[in-house]
This record gives structure tokens, sequence and C-alpha cells, in this order.
């Protein structure tokens, strides 16, 4: 991605330089406006904002919505803050993350290395489950749910996001590792290695870039989904998401903005952070294997 | 029995059958090479030998032992890869040293092993690099390396050259020679090049379409060669292979071709009464460029130097030789003429044909005659 794309530059004049470094800044301020309203309105009291001047800094700074929003503040029917819904989140988005990862991973590695017959029947009913929207899963969902006992918990929504994970955790392991050369797996089996240790040794440690993609591409749908945690969770194991909104929904009386822009900062900022950490990967993995080199 | 046999070996895919009744044995040390086109079935055959593909019908036996459901890591073999197919996360030790830990070799023979082929070699500077770090000859040495370590009982090689320059290609050709006559292993070794095969082997497969077309020592493939692919196939430039129509004079069969100028030419051949037989019949003339030559170059001690008159069409000056093109027969014909022979385009040169290495070719059957 990098060196070898420079000499692909256009080169443009001062005038040209100058217009479109003004667009950028003015499309900067525009996508980061919203994040600024959110930011310094959590930070005020709630008596200025309900004086009016959203844009305007706070005169007097304070973290009290924080500290409301994130264990005080009524969420349903529980004066709870959206401490409890947090960690409801995390126990559900790492293990379905991690878990789908990986069976993509193995997935891609059996559908490139180990073909079999009616393997790319198999592969192409993955990819079409990729693609059945979930308002339609949500009855028999509910059902096999209840069947396994594990409806309305935790338990319940991590299943839930691994079944629908691993179709496209498959598509991005399967593409990537159709690009891996045969030959090593081959080699690795003269050395005597198995069907596990080749993934192990050989496969896994290539491939950094994709599963990065991986992983960010599930901890944000998994992290931001609505449907499946309002319809699937019970009031102790709703996810972060439906708590922002019961959050929303039940103050009593007044409307706490501050408290609300606060909460929608916590329920956005793990996300936030893992594109940060991760994004410098993200687009390196995407690309990776379409172009030479 | 050989050290190790293929018997009877065949392979479809589907209805498609790209190896038809394979049998080749190989004697300990030896170094055979499967040489010919591709889509030939020499890759397949190889891969078969590994245990990377299954065989259709037939067995492969490695020192007596048959090989059907044994996995290649239990065959004691090892393998060169086209790509050399090093893992590309490891260092040049932990690539070498895969397959002995995957065996359950102790740490301590490893580095033993490692340090003994790293000297072999002369890779012991690239021990810690990764193979990206590696130039083209270097990551060569390294896919030897991991081959050797592991003391095979047969090395096979797939096309190992063919991703080198035509320079390293020949070092690394030379080198693979050296060793194999200072280990002594024996060696299966696929190429589409026909000099890598006439050059490191000891015996040759020609094959083409699936079937082995003939299996000899490089001088028996050269000097008499089966059939007339084998003919095209083998020697660059390659064998001239002229219509001609057989004819008696004397007890002595000889072959009549068409010149040029509406003549009639006649080459008789020396003692080969296979030939005879074929009187008065339609044959194909093989005969090898360094076998027609300026008659001051031609060989003494042969018994069938003929001298014909005939016209210059081209010459190419290869440096140590000029090749000089005439016709004959109604088809371009090649002769290995001296770096310093005087050749005018356009005018007649007398073409001392060597007859004694002529061969015949049935052209129905396709098969060499005698």
């Amino acid at each position: 991605m990098s060196g070898g794309h420079t000499a692909q530059v256009i080169r443009t004049g001062a005038g040209a330089r100058f217009v479109i470094y003004v667009l950028l800044a003015i499309f900067c301020i525009y996508y980061l406006l919203p994040l600024y309203v959110m930011v310094v309105n959590s930070l005020k009291p709630l008596s200025e904002i309900q004086a009016g001047g959203m844009m305007a800094l706070p005169e007097t700074w304070t973290t009290a919505p924080w500290k409301s929003a994130w264990s005080t503040a009524q969420v349903g029917v529980e004066a709870s803050g959206l401490r409890p819904y947090f960690l409801n989140s995390i126990l559900m988005v790492v293990p379905a993350v991690a878990i789908s990862t990986m069976l993509g991973a193995l997935n891609g590695y059996v559908l490139t290395k180990w073909r079999f017959r009616f393997d790319t029947i198999l592969f192409g009913l993955l990819l079409f489950g990729c693609f059945i929207p979930f308002q339609m899963v949500l009855i028999p969902m509910a059902r096999m749910l209840g069947l396994m006992g594990i409806a309305g918990t935790v338990g319940g929504l991590v299943f839930v996001h691994l079944v629908y994970g691993i179709g496209f955790s498959t598509l991005y392991f399967r593409n990537y590792y159709a690009q891996f050369p045969t030959e090593l797996v081959r080699a690795a089996m003269i050395d005597g290695a198995g069907f596990f240790t080749i993934f192990a040794r050989i496969l896994l440690p290539a491939s950094g870039p994709i599963v990065v993609v991986c992983v960010i591409w599930q901890f944000t749908n998994i992290w931001n989904d609505f449907l499946f945690g309002s319809s699937f969770s019970d009031y102790d194991s709703q996810p972060m998401t439906v708590a922002l909104n019961n959050l929303v929904q039940s103050s009593t009386g007044v409307k706490e903005y501050n408290v609300h822009f606060a909460g929608a900062i916590m329920a956005a900022l793990p996300t936030l952070l893992v594109y940060i950490l991760a994004g410098q990967f993200f687009v390196r993995g995407l690309m990776a294997g379409s172009v030479k080199g | 029995m050989g050290f190790l046999d293929i018997e009877n070996v065949t392979k479809s895919f589907g209805s498609v059958q790209v190896l038809h009744e394979t049998n080749i044995s190989v004697e300990e040390g030896e170094f055979l090479v499967l040489v010919g086109p591709s889509g030939c079935g020499k890759s397949t055959l190889l891969n078969m030998i590994a245990g990377l593909e299954e065989i259709t019908s037939g067995e492969i036996f490695i020192k007596g032992r048959p090989m059907s459901g044994v996995r290649p890591a239990d065959r004691n073999i090892a393998m060169v890869f086209q790509s050399y197919a090093l893992y590309p996360t490891m260092t040049v030790r932990g690539n070498i040293s895969f397959g002995l830990e995957m065996h359950g070799v102790p740490k301590a023979e490893r580095e033993q092993a490692i340090a003994r082929v790293a000297e072999l070699l002369q890779i012991e500077p690239l021990l810690d690099r990764r193979p990206g770090q590696l130039s083209g000859g270097q990551r060569q040495r390294v896919a030897m390396g991991r081959a050797l370590v592991r003391d095979p009982d047969v090395f096979l090689f797939d096309e190992p050259l063919s991703n080198l320059d035509a320079k390293l290609r020949v070092d690394m050709r030379t080198e693979i020679k050296k060793l194999h006559q200072k280990l002594g292993t024996t060696i299966v070794y696929v190429t589409h090049d026909q000099i890598e095969a006439m050059t490191l082997s000891t015996r040759i497969a020609v094959m083409y379409d699936g079937y082995v077309q003939q299996v000899g020592t490089p001088k028996e493939i050269y000097d008499a060669p089966a059939n007339l692919f084998v003919a095209g196939f083998m020697g660059s430039p390659s064998m001239n292979l002229l219509p001609a129509t057989v004819s008696m004079a004397e007890g002595v069969p000889a072959a009549e071709l068409r010149r040029s100028d509406g003549g009639t030419a006649r080459l008789p051949f020396p003692g080969n009464p296979a030939i005879a037989s074929h009187a008065g019949r339609e044959i194909v003339l093989g005969i090898r460029p360094e076998a027609i030559t300026d008659p001051e170059s031609a060989d003494r001690n042969s018994t069938g130097i003929h001298v014909l008159d005939l016209p210059v069409e081209v010459t190419v000056p290869a440096g140590s030789d000029t090749f000089v093109v005439s016709e004959l027969g109604g088809r371009d014909v090649t002769g290995r003429f001296r770096a310093d022979a005087v050749v005018k385009v356009g005018g007649h040169m007398p073409f001392a044909f060597n007859m004694a290495k002529a061969v015949a070719f049935d052209p129905g059957t396709e098969k060499r005659i005698g």
C-alpha cells in the first residue's frame, strides 16, 4: 500500500491544491460537528443546554452527566446507569467476535485448501446466509433460543450473532486464503504437519490483515446491533444499544440531554476505539491480494 | 524390483485420463528426469509419488513398500517446489527445521542438522532471515536445504529452476548435479527444459500427452529417439525430420529426398538392415544438425559421410558455431558448421551428411525403424 503508489499521485498546481484543501477542511468540519456537539453538551450542566446555545462551549465544565449516565441514571425501571449494560455488551461482543472469526478462518481454510464434493454449494449457502434480512429470522430464532434454553440471556445473543457472523467471516477468510499458495500447504504436508498444525503454523501467522478486517467488521456490527438486542434479551441481559434507548425514553419529567449525550458517547466509544487501534490495517486487509506486491 | 517402482500407474480426473498406464523403475542413486511439454502428466506423476495426489489405479513402491494409503509425511521423501514454497512467516532456520520438528526430532539434533545443511549449501549467514528478504537463488538454496535436512530416501524436484534467470539457472544446474554426485541420493526431477534433462539426468523419461514416450539414458534418448515426438522434442536446435523414400542399390538402403531444384538427393544408410525392409516406402529421415556440417569438419571415422551440394537460405551465427539452413525434401534442414566456415547466403555449399548418425521413422506409426 505504501511506496509503490506514490508514482500514481497526480501532480496539481498550487491553486488546485488550495481548493482541494479548503473543500477537505469543510467536509472535515461537517462530519466532526455532531461529535463536537455531543462532547461539549455532555460536559455542561442541564441549565446551560436549556438556555439554548448547543454550539457554545460549557461555561461551567462538569463531569456529572458522565457519572450519572454511567452509574445512577434511570434506565427502564432501574436507576443503575449504563454500567451493567455496557458489561452485557462486552460479554456478548467478545466471545461472538472471537468465535465467529475463529470459525470463519477454519471454514476459509477448509474451503480453499481441503476441497471436497459440493464445497462450492456449501460456500454459496453460507454466503446466502449473509444476506438473509434480520427481520426474517426473528421468530424462528426466538423459537430456537427457547428450545435451547438460552432465550433472554447474554449467551443467547452470542449465539445469534455467531450464526450471523460466520457467513461474513467465512467469506473474508475464504477469499484471503484463495490467494494463499497451495504449494505451501503441500510442502507442510510433506514435512509432516497435520490439518490443524498447518492451519496454526502456516496459515494463521500470515493472516494478520484479514483477522483485523474480520474483527472490526464483526465488532462494529454486533456492538451496534439493536434489533436482536431488543428482541432476544431480558432486563438483565440487554446490550448497550437497547439500554441507551431506554435511558433516553425513561426520563422522569425533565429530559436530561447532557446525560443522554454522555450515554450516547459511551455507547459509541468502543467501536471508535477499535477503528482507531486497528483501522490502519483495515484498508490494508481489504486490499490484500487484490493488487500484486 | 528397484528402489522406486511405478507400476501400471494411471490418473484420471473424472472422465479425462491425464496419465496412461505408466511403468518406470528407478534404481538407488539414480537421477531420473521426467521431461515433456506442459500438460504431459509429468507433474501429476511426481505429485503421485509424493502422495499429494491420489493414484487412480496401479501402485507405487518405495524400497519395496507399497505407498497407497501412506501419507506424504510417512513416505520419507522430500520435495522442492517450483515456487520454493518457503513458509513466509518463518525464518530460514525455521523453514529448514520445520519438517524435523514435525517428525519429533529433539532440538539439539535439529540444530546439528541445520548446521550441517547450512554449511553444505553455504547459507549460514541467511539462517535468521525471512524468505522475503532473500534473492531468488538464495530461496532456491533454502528450499533445497529444507529437502536435504530430512535425509530422505527420494528427492522430488518440481521444475525447481524455472523461476531463475538464465545465468543463475545454469549455475544451480551445476550445483544440483554436484550435490547428487556428492550425496548419491535418488532423485526424481520434473522439467520441461530438455537441456536440463540432458545435463542432469542419469536417465530420462520423455512424456507426452499422458504417455511415457521413451525411458533411457540421455545418450539413448538423444541418439536413438523412440519416435518422432522424442526426436523433435529433445535437442536444440531440434533434429531435422525430412520426408524421404527408401530405395535399394546393391543391397544398401538409401533415403531419396526431393531437392529444391527438382532433382533427387540420395543418402545411403550404412549398416541398417531394418530400413531395407521399408524399400519403396515413405519414411521420415531424422538427422541432427551436428551430423550435417562442412566437409572439413565432418567426422573422419564415420562410415557414412555423404556430401550434397545445397543452396544456403539463412545462416544463424551462434558464436561457437554457425547454423546453416537449407532446404531438402520440402523442409528446412539445419546444419552445424564451424564458426569460421565461409558461407554465402544465396550461394551453394557442400553439406556433409553423417548418415551413421541418421535415424528413420515410419510416418504412419511415428516409431523409429530398427
